[in-house]
């Protein structure tokens, strides 16, 4: 007789997502087992699944003996709805076994609008979803990724949080709950132990109080645990764990090829930028490293598709050595090599000519403002005329489709700016009618805006998010100043970017809004088909918390920031500093060309940051 | 022409057609054997399925053919390979020359297990026998143009019903090309025409791929 669930399977989209089985996948004999982990991504297998720290920590954790990680994914609607028919709980692709069976669930979040996912799943594993409804040590909650640098939303729900880098610190907790389970401690005792780890944050330990005008007054630590929390690093790239035979999955996936991570941190120093600040110091791999594990990860997966990613690939300073390498190999092989995140040099426009010869794709940039001034503030150092020399280039070797990305709503943004992006536009189009070889083709240019979110331990933590009507409204007008028919302008709703900045910036007091939204059928959010804002308007109601004071209030200078606990590395002196900057137009070199004193050179116990 | 027949089982049984193709590319790939690409722009491996397979149905019959490029290397070694480089579920049964071309292969066996949650009602042995025993049965057939009405008998060439311990068995030989008919078709037919005798799930398998002589196609 067949099982509940291959009977659901025929009645879903896309079955393979939710068996598992795929090569390199690893089962081990339960027998031999003392810590089940159960590795969560919040979002589908497809987003899953191309998410590069997921395989990496999969890995470290299997590395390790008498542990087994296996993975689970959120379900799609159709399976979701099943599931709930057939009281069928939430599974790990590896044995099948329902999440309530492992000792400890693990989850990395790199998205905010991804937190009701996260308790959707633990609802789905019949999980209590408070962590004080969780006694006992098994079935604890964990969870790192770029989100737990604001964790307090979800202090509520997670036990625990593994701040920054995970490939040591995880093998820590665990050892930790392996002496913990062996010796049959007490929840409370585990965590008191596990506190003590570098890097470890847990949220039950520390008692939040408010101010009269509803700004945090304290997050009072209890207990003796540390005041502030700094998040690890990886010291050296070159030793430390990198998926070579990682999981082939047997479906198609969003971005389904082998990913070699060149360097970690960014010299940029770009202001609006989360991830250009929380992922300093910058640490290297050495070419030599990259190319062995390049190929290694092409022979052991079958991929024909290879990335070289990093937050901005043009500043790898052994680059040359590298594509020098891996050009040749790839085109022996037959395999694409896409190089994402160039910068308009000269090199790079080298680079993409030779690229050229494996396969043509479209050029981007991201100048994020339509002005120098406004790209001043933010400190995107991009000119027009990079721009336009890298276009002109490209068009004369025949490209004819480029990708322009933008934001609006950044601090100080007036409508000339916002025009000013409609002006650029029109002087790439200008620049291609008079140096396209070949105009019978026609030019592609495809703009896009997002609304800009204030994010936490950037030197724009502290903004003001404009209103989602006024965002409306700036994107009407530059909708009204872009005439071209080879234009196509796509812009991003305001609601999701709008709930997105209440998130990441925000306190305990939103656990309750979260778990309302998610009664009230909130989940993938970060889909159209499900996304809605007016449950989640609706929650925010019911529960009497005003999301304005999260966007369009702003935070104030001296005010106690709801992630002030926790330590990125960069100083809030130095953010402060770059933020009186911005206000002025003043633009920072890149680290490169002198070191701008953020403070994240603290966290490396060996050696310097790599700048 | 290289061929490879091959089974797909267990949870393999989930991925789609295309997917598939991705995964023996891939495979290939894995196990150091170079396939023949396409030219142009873009170029592909070339590999070719002979008759799709329609996801949550499993085979032992599936034909795959490829073509290598580089040095020789015997159908043994591939068979080895492949067998070391392909995901759970999927199985290299045999590889080997084949002049035969796929168009050759016109019917297939195939077996639907009919399961009965609460034990199988009476008469519906006989009536479901029966039933494929008439002049004409029509069936709505969903493809992408839309909903069709098809006579399935002409295409179905031999039909046998049996009783196991939690079901029926049927074992049927239905054309495979040109046209084709889906198994799942027959069950559609009782759930049409017997409702009374819907099964609570249908497990389809497909057991041998034949040529127009009733012989295993190879």
């Amino acid at each position: 007789m067949t099982s509940i669930l291959e009977r659901i399977l025929p009645t879903v989209q896309k079955p393979a997502r939710y068996v598992g089985g795929e090569y390199n996948q690893i089962v081990k004999n339960k027998q031999d087992i003392e810590v089940r982990v159960a590795f969560c991504f919040p979002d589908t297998y497809e987003i899953g699944m191309s998410n590069l720290g997921m395989r990496i920590l999969y890995g470290v954790m299997n590395q390790m003996d008498k542990v087994w990680c296996e993975r689970v994914f959120a379900p799609w609607g159709d399976m979701e709805d099943a599931m709930r028919k057939h009281g069928l709980p939430l599974w790990a692709l590896e044995s099948h076994d329902p999440l309530a069976e492992f000792d400890l669930i693990a989850f990395t979040i790199g998205y905010e609008m991804s937190y009701s996912n996260l308790l959707n799943m633990l609802r789905l594993g019949k999980i209590p979803l408070h962590a004080k409804d969780r006694h006992g040590l098994h079935g604890l909650v964990f969870a790192g990724g770029v989100c737990a640098y604001n964790p307090e939303p979800l202090a509520d729900f997670v036990d625990f949080f593994s701040l920054g880098e995970g490939e040591e610190i995880t093998v820590e907790i665990l050892e930790l709950y392996r002496k913990a389970k062996a010796e049959s401690w007490s929840k409370q005792a585990f965590l008191q132990e596990v506190s003590k780890i570098p890097g470890i944050y847990v949220p039950s330990f520390y008692e939040d109080t408010y101010n009269p005008d509803r700004t945090l007054h304290a997050l009072t630590p209890l207990s003796g645990v540390p005041v502030k929390i700094t998040k690890r690093i990886v010291e050296n790239l070159d030793s430390a764990y990198f998926p070579v035979d990682t999981i082939v999955p047997s479906t198609e996936i969003v971005h389904d090829r082998c990913n070699l991570e060149l360097f970690r941190g960014c010299i940029r120093g770009c202001r609006f930028c989360q991830a250009g600040f929380s992922c300093r110091p910058v640490r290297k791999k050495s070419h030599e490293a990259l190319q062995h594990q390049a190929k290694e990860a092409l022979a052991l997966s079958g991929c024909h598709e290879l990335t070289l990613a990093s937050l901005s690939t043009s500043d790898y300073r052994q680059l040359p050595e590298l594509t020098d390498d891996l050009i040749p190999y790839c085109e022996e092989k037959k395999i694409n090599l896409s190089v994402p995140s160039l910068r308009a040099d000269n090199f790079s426009r080298e680079l993409m000519r030779k690229l050229q010869t494996v396969r043509k794709s479209g050029l981007t940039f991201a100048p994020e403002a339509g002005t120098q001034r406004l790209r001043d503030v933010i400190n995107k150092n991009l000119t027009e005329e990079e721009i336009l020399t890298t276009c002109a280039n490209a068009f004369s070797g025949g490209w004819n489709n480029v990708k322009l990305y933008f934001m609006l709503g950044l601090p100080t943004e007036t409508d000339e700016d916002v025009k000013g992006i409609a002006e650029l536009v029109y002087k790439v189009l200008q620049t291609w009618r008079e140096t396209a070889g070949d105009k019978k083709r026609g030019l592609r240019i495809h703009v896009a805006t997002a609304f800009f979110v204030p994010k936490p331990h950037t030197p724009f933590q502290w903004e003001k998010q404009i209103t989602p009507e006024e965002y409306t409204r700036r994107q009407r007008l530059l909708k009204e100043c872009i005439l071209s028919k080879a234009v196509e302008y796509n812009w991003h709703a305001p609601d999701l970017s709008y709930l997105e900045a209440v998130l990441a910036r925000g306190d305990r007091r939103l656990g309750k809004v979260i778990e309302e939204a998610v009664n009230r059928g909130a989940k993938l959010d970060g889909w159209d088909e499900y996304f809605s804002y007016q449950t989640w308007l609706d929650a925010f109601k019911a529960c009497g918390v005003d999301p304005d004071f999260y966007t369009t209030r702003g935070f104030a200078m001296d005010e106690l920031l709801p992630w002030e606990h926790i330590d990125v590395g960069v100083s809030k002196r130095f953010l402060q500093k770059e933020r009186e900057r911005a206000y002025v137009g003043l633009v920072t070199p890149d680290c490169r060309h002198a070191c701008v004193g953020c403070g994240a050179n603290c966290l490396l116990k060996e050696g310097n940051c790599d700048a | 022409m290289r061929r490879v027949l091959f089974s797909k089982t267990g949870d393999a049984i989930w991925i789609s057609h295309l997917d598939l193709m991705r995964v023996f590319q891939r495979s290939f790939r894995r196990a150091g054997l170079m396939l023949k690409h396409s030219q142009g722009f873009s170029p592909r491996a070339i590999v070719s399925i002979a008759l799709p397979l329609s996801v949550g149905v499993d085979s032992r019959c599936e034909i795959l053919d490829f073509e290598l490029v580089g040095e020789a290397v015997s159908d043994e070694e591939i068979k080895i390979r492949l067998n070391q480089a392909l995901p759970l579920g999927v199985r290299v049964e045999e590889v080997y020359d084949s002049s035969r071309k796929q168009k050759e292969l016109t019917h297939l066996q195939a077996r639907l297990a009919l399961e009965y949650d609460k034990g199988v009602p009476e008469g519906a042995q006989t009536a479901i026998a029966a039933l494929f025993q008439r002049e004409s049965l029509m069936v709505e057939k969903k493809s992408k143009k839309g909903v069709t009405s098809v006579d399935i008998l002409p295409m179905v060439q031999k039909l046998e019903v049996s009783s196991q311990p939690d079901g029926l068995v049927l074992n049927a030989v239905i054309c495979a090309q040109n046209p084709a008919l889906n198994p799942s078709l027959l069950a559609e037919a009782i759930a049409v025409y017997l409702p009374e005798f819907i099964p609570d799930f249908v497990k389809i398998s497909r057991l041998e791929v034949l040529d127009g002589q009733g012989e295993a196609f190879r």
